[in-house]
């Protein structure tokens, strides 16, 4: 259902052709993609260490997470991974109108990611487990609880934060779709916003047992 | 395609306005834009400097006190590694120079290139705010848990660094990019100019190491707002991780710092040797072996911090290794200069002593890079010398022998060689009498960013502070010397130095909008000049 109103996209002064320009901004994700990874990384490892300097913490508040809404969300994220796969791929057939579908449901499953996070960080409050000065956990022996919800707070608030910029990217290419053509060898714009999907998946895999799981 | 009238123009004159420039996305104007600040801060931090070792002047109070000496030194130490020395070449060189030398219109990403550019610009305000906010004096290292202590100047100070991080990656992937899609025809890999090898080397540390400093940052912010107890062990966290996370980034960040002066240095011998450089294919692969190595080997700066026995040796062991491709380098460098045409132009001069000052700051690194040597030198004088070997006396000389080099280029004007070449050498005579005593004074083991120190030690500061004025002399006289030559008319030649890199050889002095009138083809390898007499 390729409209006519629709224009092809154009190539920018400095480079010789599509092709050029698709496999730069591609390796350019990919090398970004590489960065957040290291950075997610690091983040990772210093959950790992903090395992390791403080198992019993880790063992007491673990059960304080509900492992089902933890397994809700990676459900709702990783079949987002799937529509936003669908989306690139209907992308490259010019079906202009399925991949608005799929880009729709991909938000739905961000924005359900969202409410689930929202329920948990309410019953966090509501029992005072937070970070630092702010924790006063009841039943607790170990000293250090609130290094963990701590941490928790940190890493799922980085990856939620990651989740509404994948939202955005989702959102922009909802808007292009209404302006330009994808074809197969332009569309860049929904390869980009599968790809960061595809980050934000990676990270939660990690995260998800090292929080919810472990300890 | 639509070619417009002024594309042939030379780039200073397509456009006038500052607003020309705040939103240009051209190359050569992001480099002059990210030139300029460079050298605003490099002289803030200078001036930081000198205030604090004509405090030294004596072992006790003169003119500043205690709180003012330790943010003064913290500024400093900020200023230039952040500010300055980290996106200083790639910044302004890099940008000016990479699409030219690899015949490429622009850089991949022009938005980007810009969005970095004030990404910058932004890190800079907010050290400033810090400036403002009162005595940033953690050092550069914002060691936990004192950095911790919730000190608002040194909380601006996190968020600036983590902003200049994000800059640095932004322009690493940008040359990354550039370097793998971008290149002419006929440029392949082992045509390209080594000035490129060393910044595809260092954009690659910089896109895989500046986010764990990132990541680094953000948790000492989250740390000094809400107390999470990661990094503070009155709340049962670790500083030693901080440590290890930190130099994770810092010890590649050196070799941010250096590599780019490498490939500077291997641009300079060549060109005013008239010789091919020896062992091309070596020095390629030693910036890219810097890299790997340079990713393991960061646990040399924690061998007192109470590591554990096993991860000393092997830090210093694998430390042993960054060695090799150093010496690599300057070996090969040496040889080309052996039986060349060498001409001792300004550039050339900056040239020659990046090579006496890293044999310096290479060795001294090895030293300490020895478990037992180390703990007698740690936190002495010694480590500030070695590590001003390193990032003043190699990259920041490198810098300025390529702003000589590429000045003609960048402005269309020729500066005074006369005066240029006193400059570089007051220059030279200046920074080692400055940091030559300070190897001294650390092997008698006088600490660091003390205050007050022992009256022994008087002599070899007074000679480090009478160098830092004969070093600002040199500075200041180099840097109007430059600034003198745009008053006058448009003068350079398109190849001045007879150099065989594209800049040099197709591109316009100064260049056209976007750097060829046509696409070049590249045909014959950086360095190769004819044989002479042959
Ligand atoms: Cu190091």
């Amino acid at each position: 259902m390729a409209s006519t109103t629709l224009q092809e996209h154009e190539v920018a002064h400095h480079f010789d052709d599509l092709e050029q320009e698709f496999e730069s901004q591609k390796f350019g994700m990919w090398l970004f993609m590489a960065s957040e990874i290291m950075m997610f990384g690091a983040l990772l490892v210093g959950g790992l260490f903090l395992l390791y300097l403080h198992p019993d913490a880790f063992a007491e508040s673990r059960p304080h997470l509900d492992w089902r809404l933890g397994a809700l969300n990676t459900f709702f994220l990783l079949t987002g991974g799937f529509t936003m796969a669908r989306a690139a791929g209907f992308a490259q057939q010019r079906e202009q109108g399925k991949v608005r579908t799929n880009l729709i449901l991909s938000l739905l499953l961000a924005c359900g990611f969202l409410v689930v996070k929202t329920i948990e960080y309410k019953a966090k409050f509501h029992h005072g487990l937070l970070p630092g000065h702010a924790f006063h956990g009841e039943g607790f022996t170990s000293l250090h609880a609130h290094i963990f919800f701590g941490y928790y707070f940190v890493a799922t608030g980085l990856h939620a934060l990651h989740v509404l910029i994948g939202m955005g990217l989702m959102i922009w290419c909802l808007k292009v779709s209404k302006r330009v053509q994808f074809t197969r060898d332009y569309y860049t714009p929904v390869e980009f916003a599968g790809m960061y999907w595809a980050l934000v998946d990676l990270v939660w895999v990690f995260l998800f047992p090292l929080l919810y799981l472990v300890g | 395609m639509t070619a417009h009238v002024h594309d042939n123009i030379n780039y200073l004159k397509t456009s006038k306005g500052l607003k020309s420039w705040l939103t240009t996305v051209d190359h050569k104007r992001i480099g002059l834009m990210y030139l300029a600040s460079i050298l605003v801060f490099f002289i803030t931090g200078g001036l930081y400097a000198l205030l604090f070792r004509l405090e030294l002047w004596t072992p006790n109070k003169d003119f500043l006190s205690v709180d003012q000496y330790n943010n003064f030194f913290t500024m400093h130490g900020v200023i230039m590694v952040f500010l300055v020395v980290v996106p200083g070449i790639p910044g302004a060189l890099g940008n000016f120079v990479l699409p030219l030398q690899i015949g490429a219109k622009d850089l991949a990403f022009p938005k980007l290139n810009l969005t970095s550019l004030y990404l910058y610009w932004l890190g800079a305000i907010l050290a400033v705010i810090s400036l403002l906010a009162g005595h940033a004096d953690s050092g550069w290292t914002f060691y936990a848990p004192y950095s911790l202590s919730k000190n608002p100047a040194v909380m601006w100070m996190l968020t600036a660094a983590f902003l200049l991080g994000f800059s640095s990656i932004l322009t690493g992937l940008n040359f990354i990019v550039t370097i793998h899609k971008m290149r002419a025809p006929g440029m392949t890999w082992f045509r390209m100019p080594l000035f490129i090898w060393a910044l595809y080397a260092t954009a690659i540390m910089q896109v895989f190491a500046t986010p764990v400093l990132g990541i680094t940052l953000i948790l000492m912010l989250v740390e000094n707002f809400f107390h999470i107890g990661i990094f503070d062990p009155a709340l049962g966290g670790d500083p030693i991780l901080m440590q290890h996370f930190f130099w994770f980034y810092s010890h590649p960040a050196v070799y941010i710092i250096v590599v780019p002066a490498f490939g500077i240095a291997s641009e300079l011998i060549a060109t005013f040797s008239k010789k091919e450089i020896f062992g091309y294919k070596f020095i390629a692969f030693s910036s890219v072996a810097i890299t790997v190595i340079g990713f393991l080997v960061w646990g040399h700066h924690m061998f007192v911090a109470g590591q554990s026995e096993v991860a000393d040796t092997i830090f210093s062991f694998l430390t042993f290794f960054t060695a090799i491709p150093s010496a690599i380098k300057v070996f090969n460098w040496t040889t080309t200069l052996y039986k060349g045409s060498i001409e001792l132009r300004t550039p050339m001069l900056y040239g020659l002593q990046v090579l006496f000052n890293f044999t310096i700051g290479g060795l001294t690194g090895i030293i300490l890079a020895i478990l037992s040597v180390d703990i007698h030198l740690h936190d002495t004088y010694f480590v500030v010398s070695h590590f001003h070997y390193v990032a003043m006396g190699t990259t920041m000389i490198a810098f300025i022998g390529g702003i000589h080099y590429w000045w003609p280029k960048m402005t269309g004007r020729m500066y005074n060689e006369v005066v240029g070449k006193f400059a570089s050498l007051l220059v030279f005579v200046g920074f080692n009498t400055v940091f030559f005593p300070q190897l001294i004074m650390g092997s008698q083991g006088s600490p660091r960013r003390y205050y007050h120190y022992l009256p022994d030690f008087q002599i070899f500061h007074q000679i480090s502070t009478i160098g830092i004025i004969i070093l600002a002399v040199g500075l200041f006289t180099a840097l109007i010397n430059l600034l003198m030559s745009l008053r006058r008319a448009p003068d350079a030649p398109q190849n001045p130095w007879g150099a065989r890199t594209l800049e040099w050889e197709f591109a316009e002095t100064p260049p056209v909008l976007f750097n060829f009138k046509e696409t070049p083809v590249v045909t014959h390898g950086p360095y190769e000049f004819a044989k002479e007499g042959a």
